[in-house]
């Protein structure tokens, strides 16, 4: 058997169903068997860095490890970009590179590149394989890692003659052979008793949670655990959809364009507990004044991010779900009425809000009314700017999984392949992505791939003509020298959606956005609705890069 | 405050494992002051002594990233354990028109060994503890040092002993 189906029957094995790719010269061999292959189903893009992403979308709409397939070189570097967002967010995918035979490597042969230096600080691990026969052993070592502790990105180089090469039979192994590897999902009993002591002791207590709550499935035990001790709860970007937009102890996102109420509450609460969160800049603003008066406790399943940026009181290394159990069965019932109280007044005095002064229409008016008709199982992803923070702050989501964001590293062009690879993984979904026209614009090629593929994704551009995020910090810190952030008239994005074979609209007055939206929600294929947005609408409120949470700027301030 | 730790890490032979360690120092900003790998009792298994700086929470973080790594089978941070550690330097020292027993005296002191003389220089070969080499460069300073290599501290935990 060659090295090629080998790789295929691995994959089986790990339940692979769906590879997104793109083939090449020294994957021949492999294309030659996946030519013949019946239980993968192959996608084939239209530039590498979407099948990282859509192995993404995959994996972070569905739980399961998303797998990516590019050739060498060129194909290879095109994937970094989808690997380092997938690394930054902890987010599960496997991908394989191919690369030139063992014998020309070293010797800048060509569409050789060193793939797995050039990716060694953006994956959880990886390998090139040295010989046909490790093929099994690798892959179930790759999607072992890959999924377990601390989910990541893997990635294997495959040579081009390990891939043709001859094994005489395909024994697939039942466990990895990892030495040194064993993540730890049983906290310590010692550290849980502190902890509740702790929050028995807390009056002004508050759940900050992230990804990680998502990544162990912990959502029963989070609401149980923020229940039963009466803590409010906010959320990174990435624990988007955790707690439901309306549960009466959820504060929403917080941190530079969270909402005022969370971060005057992490501010003057006594005790934080973080789950499955790092404490990212984004999050705590200026670390110096971060939570002034709290004690920390911080359960994360990754020892390097507990005490990274903040020295923490209480580590507790181990999976949220466990962690939540164990507190849980220890923990008594506990209540605050005080400091509820006290949240709810900031929550009545300053909620999310937007103007509506000015031209065009109001983005924040879009995303709530995609948010009202798209229903509660609806997949949304975004792009990166004012786009996901417009989606983050006023799209009312009510489940986990169904918000598809690149946080950690922000990569424009990440929401449209991320909605393919979703609506692949749920092709009974809605799925839609919510974008700027800057970056959609960043892989608007992919419309060829949800074409091809029949796959009915949607895509809302916010247009405003402008790199908006950019834009606005331009405003606000660099005197409005607008230092070409301006985009306006690039592109008939209704042309462009109906040269691809897809459906296009464009809205620029209040009265059509219902009406369009409900239209191109019944279209079953790839549809593009260019809304026209007020040019200079800003992302509020607003604490400054390296500011304190408790300093937000708000619109009404600065006119 | 700036501290300095030793940590021996071992780590499975692999291809690419010392770029791995090496890359997680420059990529996370970690100070090395020396790193020194070799293999063990076990031809699968490599020992790597490093020598970091760096403040108490970034030695905590340079220990769990280490231990984080794929192919790292187990840290050890030497300064919770009793231990030993040596260094070797071979150091190239000027002798023209030098007091040549003064110099042989120091290198007598410090139980170094010649290991090569010429007309203008000898090559000496010092072991210890960085601060034995440290003051062996320091007195032989005045002859002048031609060139110099220190390998890294290189360290072991002590085995308990019997009885106590």
């Amino acid at each position: 058997m060659r090295g090629a189906k080998i790789l295929l029957e691995s994959l089986k094995k790990e339940g692979v169903d769906t590879i997104f790719g793109y083939p090449g010269g020294v994957l021949l061999s492999l294309f030659d068997e996946i030519y013949n292959e019946k239980e993968i189903k192959f996608y084939l893009v239209r530039h590498e860095q979407g099948a990282s992403h859509m192995a993404d979308g995959y994996a972070r709409s569905t739980g399961k490890v998303g797998v990516c397939l590019a050739t060498s070189g060129p194909g290879a570097t095109n994937l970094v970009t989808g690997i380092a967002t997938a690394y930054m967010d902890s987010i599960p995918i496997v991908a394989l590179t191919g690369q030139v035979a063992t014998s020309h490597i070293g010797n800048d042969a060509f569409q050789e590149v060193d793939i797995t230096g050039i990716t060694r600080p953006i994956v959880k691990h990886n390998y090139l394989v040295r010989n046909s026969k490790d093929i099994p052993q690798i892959v179930k070592n790759a999607f072992h890692i890959a999924s377990t502790g601390r989910p990541g990105p893997v990635l294997i180089d495959l040579p081009k003659d390990i891939l043709a090469g001859e094994v005489e039979s395909f024994v697939y192994p039942e466990t990895p052979n990892l030495l040194g590897y064993k993540p730890k999902y049983e906290p310590n009993k010692m550290q849980i008793k502190k902890a509740v002591e702790l929050i028995e002791k807390a009056k002004k207590p508050i759940v900050y949670i992230g990804g990680g709550v998502i990544a162990s499935s912990a959502y029963e035990e989070l609401l149980k655990f923020i229940e039963k001790i009466e803590a409010p709860v906010t959320t990174t970007l990435l624990g988007i959809g955790v707690v439901p937009y309306n549960h009466p102890l959820y504060l929403g996102m917080l941190g530079m364009h969270g909402t005022k109420y969370a971060n005057y509450a992490i501010q003057e609460s006594d005790l934080i507990i973080a789950i499955g969160a790092r404490f990212d800049d984004r999050v705590t603003g200026d670390v110096k004044t971060f939570a002034p008066h709290a004690d920390i406790i911080h359960i994360d399943i990754d020892p390097t991010s507990i005490s990274k940026i903040i020295r923490v009181d209480i580590p507790i290394v181990g999976d949220a779900k466990n962690v939540l159990k164990d507190l849980l069965s220890e923990i008594k019932e506990k209540r605050h009425p005080e400091w509820i109280e006290r949240i709810m007044q900031w929550k009545k005095q300053h909620p999310l809000t937007f103007s509506c002064a000015g031209e065009g229409l109001k983005p924040q008016m879009i995303v709530e009314k995609i948010s009202e008709l798209a229903g509660p199982d609806a997949i949304i992803s975004t792009e990166v700017g004012q786009n996901q923070m417009w989606t983050a702050q006023f799209y009312k989501f009510t489940k986990p999984r169904k918000f598809l964001s690149s946080g950690g590293l922000g990569t424009m062009g990440y929401g449209f392949p991320a909605a393919i690879g979703a609506q692949v993984a749920n092709p009974d979904k809605l799925v839609i992505d919510i974008a700027g026209d800057g970056s959609i614009q960043m892989n608007i090629q992919e419309l060829a791939t949800a074409v091809k593929y029949n796959l009915p994704v949607k895509v809302a551009i916010l247009n405003n003509g402008w790199l908006g995020m950019v834009r606005q910090w331009q405003e606000l810190f660099f005197g409005k020298r607008y230092s070409y952030t301006d985009i306006s008239g690039s592109v008939d994005f209704v042309k462009i959606a109906e040269a691809y074979g897809a459906a296009g609209f464009k809205v620029e007055k209040e009265q059509n956005v219902e009406k369009v939206l409900k239209e191109a929600f019944n279209i079953k294929k790839p549809v593009l609705i260019d809304f026209h947005i007020c040019g200079e609408e800003n992302v509020w409120p607003m604490v400054p890069a390296g500011g304190s949470l408790h300093n937000m700027l708000e619109e009404t301030e600065l006119a | 405050m700036e501290k300095k730790k030793t940590i021996s890490v071992m780590v499975e032979n692999h291809p690419g494992v010392l770029a791995r360690i090496a890359g997680l120092f420059s990529s996370r900003n970690f100070n090395i002051e020396s790193l020194a790998v070799g293999e063990t009792e076990d031809p699968a298994t490599s020992r790597m002594t490093i020598v970091a700086t760096g403040d108490e929470l970034v030695l905590e973080q340079i220990i769990k990233q280490l231990n984080k790594l794929i192919d790292t089978l187990k840290v050890i941070d030497m300064s919770k354990e009793d231990y030993v550690e040596r260094e070797l330097a071979l150091i190239k020292i000027n002798t023209e028109d030098k007091n040549l027993t003064h110099l042989m005296h120091i290198i007598h002191i410090f139980k170094g060994k010649v290991l090569d003389t010429a007309t203008d220089s000898l090559i000496v070969e010092i072991t210890g503890n960085d601060d034995r080499i440290n003051s062996f460069t320091q007195l032989v300073q005045t002859f002048g040092i031609k060139e110099m290599v220190r390998t890294g501290i290189v360290a072991l935990t002590r085995s308990k002993k019997q009885k106590e």
